[in-house]
């Protein structure tokens, strides 16, 4: 009976059932019919509800979005914004899939881009924003291209941000690493040093799965030309011999042993002993991570201002001899898209969350890169600073590898990746699960 | 039960004596009378028809669409794509990850049965005589058991971790030098499973010891004072007659214990950080997850779920027929 009812309940969720769905989402009719007549009549304006889907679940940012909801709804007093606030895995994974899939989606919800925007569209979930946000997208520049797919635009975003390695330098100090290192090679000798110190160099969560996998996209984007790069974006096409490089450097790096103790175990984020805990607790000197990682340290230590005075960024290293360009940096960020059936509210909506004034405040108030120009002048942070001028500075920006190329093959490489940290891959065998992976879509 | 019985027999119009002599003679004709008007179909179908609605609904409905979509190459979007036959069938079972979990769940299987069994049968022998505080004893070994599957695996992760609460106190005394030396039960390859099995015997010994014990309330007194009138020592009290009238629980036991072994997901999922090290902790039940949910291949996570549910329908089925055959006679040899 057991099996049955487990099984049942994975099933019903697999399978989608499109009468359980139905049922249990019945709801956001009422609120859709007023819109879809509002837009029709286009006479003084019938109320409209728009519900947003986000993916921040504590404050600032939390209230931020409130904040700039209740905003909009002064600005435009016929219009009803429903925010709620979900946690990320749960929202990308779970509950955007599940309301696209039965047509009861919410009208503006959390987009990360890539692959599985691209899926999206061509499942026709997306509204088309082309045209209705021009000015916006020239505005924000060339972070928005990850929202967009054959030309066209499907979101915007409001943050982007590149990773790099964020480091104690008072660990640094004490294993007498002078600077930051640049090359590989000095990443190498920094490694070195921290070991002959007592330091655990490297922090990854291995178990985690991506943390240890964003090691090998960086040894990617310097082995690769930024165009194999770029085209691979689109054509999926993992045949360059800069692939198999990638994972030969990577091997050779894991073979020194740079990585925490029992990092196959390790996760990311939870707790003191995930990898951003073990940095944050000054048990390990560096981590591999995105911008959003002052926060996620600082939520692991009872001083986070000590911590703060205590922790600093450098771009990833350039591999001597490389083909890839040395500035090209790896990144991401956040957007909305609006659902094909939301009023042209959401897109006013969109427009208003990613203009430069919200964006200024998001940057202040909240933290991360706001991916409009004209609002990164409102960053705080001193490493957010750093950050974003290094980013400015580059010359090929790469959304992350998983992202970019789609659950699928993202999943199967990340999988092989893995494997190459066990040991029990060959550098080839990434590309070659990739283009399989590739070849199944 | 003997009225079911009697039951069943009226209906055929065969004289209750004649069909079960363990009915005997004295079957009340009056009775047979009574049960041979009509079957009361309204009332049936009153009492089981929500049952039947809800179970068909939520049980037989998903795992029929589940066997549709693993059929098809879907990506959890749009319409269900590409129909591939059992394309999706013969990857799964190519695949060294699905394999390698397989033989993960067949390890926990085996030894839940070796380790648990014989661990719970002596604890039980132990726990059923006079002891002072026997409920609390009883009380202390069943909270395990009680405690969510969830928090069983955060909590022992926090304590197995590399530089978790066990590893501090060994290092605080003196057992290794530096954390970096740490014995690491969960990162360790090798490690991991026994750690795992650990865990797990921790969590449901407690089941088994309560169900023993439960089976040794069952076994009369009679025979145990014959059998030491006839000079029997405890030992063999235990081994030839004790044992063998606990037969059925055991096998009960058994039963559960490899199907919860075999759907193992949720505690493993925490405590190992969904499989880590390098997968070497992986289930079946979290590689249907993740290639789902993670990788959107829900067409062939579909079809991981339906080999699953055939191991477990198969294992349950084979240990009935043949392991839990005389257990089940009872009943079905009259119906």
């Amino acid at each position: 009976m057991a099996n049955m009812r487990r099984y049942g309940v994975f099933a019903a969720v697999a399978a989608s059932s499109a009468l359980l769905l139905a049922a249990c989402s019945s709801g956001g009719d009422d609120d859709k019919s007023p819109a879809a007549s509002g837009g029709a009549t286009g006479s003084d304006k019938a109320p409209v509800t728009i519900t947003w889907w986000h993916n921040a679940t504590a404050d600032p940012a939390l209230g931020f979005w409130q904040t700039v909801a209740d905003e909009f709804e002064a600005l435009n007093p016929h219009v009803t914004v429903k925010v709620e606030g979900i946690q990320n895995e749960d929202l990308q994974r779970t509950r955007i899939p599940v309301a696209l899939q039965s047509g009861e989606a919410p009208d503006l919800f959390q987009q990360w881009g890539g692959g599985e925007m691209v899926a999206q569209v061509a499942d026709g979930y997306l509204k088309d924003l082309t045209g209705l946000v021009d000015d916006d997208v020239a505005r924000l520049g060339g972070s928005v291209a990850p929202w967009q797919v054959d030309g066209k635009t499907y979101g915007l975003p409001y943050q982007f941000g590149p990773e790099g390695i964020w480091y104690r330098p008072s660990l640094f100090e004490q294993a007498g690493i002078d600077g930051t290192p640049e090359t590989l090679s000095e990443l190498s000798d920094a490694v070195q040093k921290l070991k002959d110190a007592g330091i655990e160099p490297i922090a990854v969560g291995a178990a985690s799965g991506w943390p240890a996998a964003h090691w090998w996209y960086n040894f990617a984007l310097q082995s690769c030309p930024s165009d194999v790069m770029q085209a691979a974006n689109s054509t999926l096409d993992f045949t360059d011999e800069c692939f198999v490089t990638a994972g030969e450097k990577l091997a050779e790096f894991i073979a020194t042993e740079p990585f925490n103790t029992g990092f196959a175990a390790t996760s990311a984020q939870e707790g003191a002993t995930s990898s951003a805990g073990l940095v944050a607790n000054g048990n390990a000197a560096m981590e591999l991570m995105g911008q959003w990682n002052v926060s996620v340290m600082t939520g692991l230590v009872d001083d986070p201002d000590a911590l703060l005075a205590d922790l600093s960024w450098f771009p990833f290293p350039s591999i001597d001899g490389a083909k890839g360009d040395p500035t090209a940096m790896l990144g991401g960020g956040d957007g909305f898209s609006c659902y094909v059936d939301a009023p042209d509210e959401c897109v006013d909506l969109l427009k208003y969350i990613t203009s430069d004034d919200v964006l200024s405040r998001f940057a202040a108030e909240v933290g991360g890169i706001p991916s409009a120009p004209a609002a990164q002048g409102a960053v705080t942070d001193p490493n957010l600073k750093v950050i974003a001028e290094y980013m400015g500075k580059s010359n090929y920006l790469q959304l992350w590898l998983d992202t970019s190329y789609g659950p699928t093959v993202g999943g199967q490489m990340n999988d092989a990746i893995i494997q190459l940290f066990a040991g029990s891959a060959a550098p080839a065998d990434i590309p070659a699960a990739m283009i399989a992976a590739a070849e199944s879509l | 039960m003997t009225v079911n019985r009697e039951a069943l027999g009226g209906e055929t119009g065969l004289a209750g004596g004649a069909q079960a002599p363990s009915a005997g003679p004295e079957a009340p004709s009056a009775k047979k009378n009574r049960v041979r008007k009509s079957t009361p179909w309204g009332e049936i179908a009153l009492f089981t028809g929500p049952a039947l609605v809800v179970f068909s609904t939520f049980v037989i409905l998903p795992v029929v669409l589940a066997g549709y979509v693993s059929f098809y190459h879907w990506d959890g979007g749009g319409d269900l794509g590409k129909f591939i036959g059992f394309e999706n069938y013969s990857n799964v079972l190519k695949d060294s990850v699905f394999i390698s979990s397989m033989k993960n769940n067949a390890f926990i299987v085996v030894m839940s049965l070796l380790i648990q069994g014989p661990l719970a049968l002596g604890v039980a022998l132990l726990m059923n005589r006079k002891l002072r505080f026997r409920a609390a004893f009883r009380t202390m070994i069943f909270v395990p058991y009680v405690v969510a599957e969830v928090i069983a695996g955060a909590m022992w992760r926090l304590i197995l971790d590399q530089r978790g609460v066990l590893n501090t106190a060994l290092l605080q005394l003196g057992v290794f030098d530096k954390p970096a030396d740490a014995i690491g039960w969960l990162s360790d390859q090798k490690l991991v499973m026994w750690t795992m099995m650990f865990v797990l015997t921790w969590k449901y010994v407690g089941l088994a010891i309560i169900l023993f014990l439960a089976g040794l309330q069952g076994v009369p007194d009679e025979v145990l004072e014959a059998a030491a009138i006839d000079g029997a020592s405890w030992w063999q009290v235990q081994r030839r007659i004790t044992i063998p009238l606990l037969g059925p629980t055991i096998r009960v036991w058994m039963f559960l214990s490899i199907i919860g072994s075999i759907q193992l997901f949720d505690m493993a999922r925490l405590l190992t950080n969904n499989g880590a090290p390098f997968d070497s902790a992986y289930t079946m039940a979290m590689f249907v997850i993740d290639r789902a949910v993670r990788m959107r291949q829900y067409g062939y996570a579909t079809a991981a779920a339906i080999v699953l549910f055939v191991i477990s329908l198969t294992a349950a089925l084979l240990f009935m027929r043949f392991v839990m055959r005389r257990d089940n006679e009872g009943e079905g040899g009259v119906a």
